[in-house]
């Protein structure tokens, strides 16, 4: 059986941790480019070309593109065939984000409690950690830090089957009304339909993990896809200060789901759709 | 949209009073970070019958909570934070005698209704900005609260550090002037 060590585990967590971090992926560049070209207004012109910008100096110069370095998500695919050695697996992934988060000079926004101390652990841990078992012998990361000024924005509506597709677009779009310029638009929304409440925010989440460019293999959903970027295009909410680029993309992941139900969550990225991804 | 005006700090109530929402500013002098737990520290400490670590007056208040400086940078990415979380604490503030917030985001009508009343100004940075932002950051020296880390109260010398006036002292809001002409969106025709 095929053995990996933990220690390999932390440094590539690290490193993919800082990676994140300071490199926006081409799609979402490419994305923020095409927004760019179509935006109508002139203050959104303006905005875009900052943010175009600003990516541009975060990858030159090894710097955070945002500030809020975000909780740190990390899916992991673990093949059955894969022996971890030498360590606790979790704590292996939490030590990664520690050194990463402090070599890089990442934010450590992180508290150990969330109602009555609210202590910082000062070293951005525990990272959301989602751990799949797979066939084979490999163990695949996909590091997704989220920032909190989308994450706030972000909610889930637990429809009924009788609500249907129109039932997904207004609950979708509701949410994006109420979030409207603050979670840093362009957008980039992940939309999670089916399973139960909390697997449609997962899906939601993983969602986000997919390229702006590529679009559901289902046709109806990724029809869904782009009738609900049109929507949230119409709304006004622009990059930030009003205009036609509010999202870049809208991914929808679905999952099976109960008989009496309809859940639906919706996932609110800012621009700084920030993910890495490593097969060990 | 017409060339940036430039202000420079102390930031008076009758430089506040000329600015309308949707002008774009550079902004040259010191201004001073606040967010979530300082901003709940010194309510607490008004509370009390404190007197407050640093003195606001004509003061321009900057919602953010930077990553760490690499060594030899005065400062790490440094854009704005969600205004919003600040709301309930801004009125409070404002009667300190800040005539200007750097933030991100929608206010509260009671923070509108305090900011006509004290004739201060609510600016946007762009949100996620950060790295560029910090360009024009060059000096930080922490204040106050330095136990809270990125969210203790400091000085940034800024110059031309780059905002948009989004609600004036009059209570006229540009996210909703910016918005108006490009919404096209009826819930109903779903």
């Amino acid at each position: 059986m095929r053995e990996l060590d933990v220690k390999v585990i932390t440094e590539n967590v690290a490193e993919m941790c800082k990676e994140a971090a300071y490199y926006l992926p081409e799609d979402v560049y490419n994305g923020l480019k095409r927004g760019r070209e179509t935006e109508k207004s002139e203050v959104g012109k303006i905005v875009l070309d900052q943010i175009i910008k600003n990516a541009e100096i975060a990858k030159a110069e090894d710097r955070p593109y945002c500030q809020d370095t975000g909780m740190t998500i990390v899916f992991v695919k673990l093949g059955q065939d894969l022996h971890i050695v030498g360590g606790d697996f979790n704590e292996a992934i939490n030590a990664g984000i520690a050194k990463g988060y402090t070599e890089g000079y990442l934010r450590k926004s992180v508290v150990g409690e969330p109602l009555f101390n609210r202590v910082n652990t000062k070293n951005n841990t525990p990272g959301v950690i989602y751990t799949e078992i797979v066939p084979g012998d490999k163990l695949e990361i996909t590091i997704a830090p989220k920032g909190f000024g989308s994450e706030n924005k972000s909610g889930v509506k637990m429809l009924v089957p009788a609500d249907g597709v129109r039932g997904v677009k207004k609950a979708v779009m509701e949410i994006i009304l109420h979030a409207s310029m603050n979670p840093c638009p362009p957008m980039v929304v992940g939309v999670g339909i089916g399973g139960t409440m909390d697997r449609a925010a997962l899906l939601s989440k993983k969602a986000l993990t997919r390229s702006i460019d590529q679009r559901n293999p289902m046709p109806e959903y990724a029809k869904l896809e782009e009738e609900l970027l049109e929507l949230i295009n119409s709304t006004g909410i622009g990059p930030q200060l009003g205009g036609t680029t509010s999202a870049l993309a809208v991914n929808v992941e679905w999952g099976p789901t109960h008989i009496a139900g309809l859940p639906v969550a919706v996932t609110i990225c800012c621009h700084a759709m920030r993910h890495s991804h490593r097969i060990l | 949209m017409a060339e940036s005006i430039r202000i420079t700090t102390p930031f008076t109530e009758e430089m506040s009073r000329k600015l309308k929402a949707g002008d774009s500013v550079l902004i040259t002098g010191t201004i001073i970070s606040a967010r979530d737990a300082a901003h709940k520290a010194m309510t607490e400490a008004l509370a009390r019958g404190e007197k407050l670590p640093v003195d606001w007056h004509n003061q321009i208040v900057y919602y953010l909570g930077p990553t760490p400086a690499k060594p030899g940078d005065p400062i790490g990415s440094c854009g704005p934070t969600t205004s919003g979380r600040m709301d309930a604490y801004t009125p409070t503030m404002l009667d300190q005698g800040i005539k200007g917030m750097v933030g991100k985001g929608s206010r509260t009508p009671e923070v509108v209704e305090a900011m006509k009343r004290n004739g201060a100004t609510y600016f946007a940075a762009v949100g996620g900005a950060a790295a560029l932002i910090a360009k024009s950051v060059k000096k930080y020296t922490v204040l106050a609260y330095p136990e809270l880390g990125p969210e203790a109260v400091a000085a940034l010398e800024v110059v031309d550090f780059p905002a948009i006036v989004v609600i004036d002292c009059e209570g006229n809001n540009f996210y909703e002037i910016g918005q108006k002409p490009f919404r096209n969106f009826d819930m109903n025709k779903i």
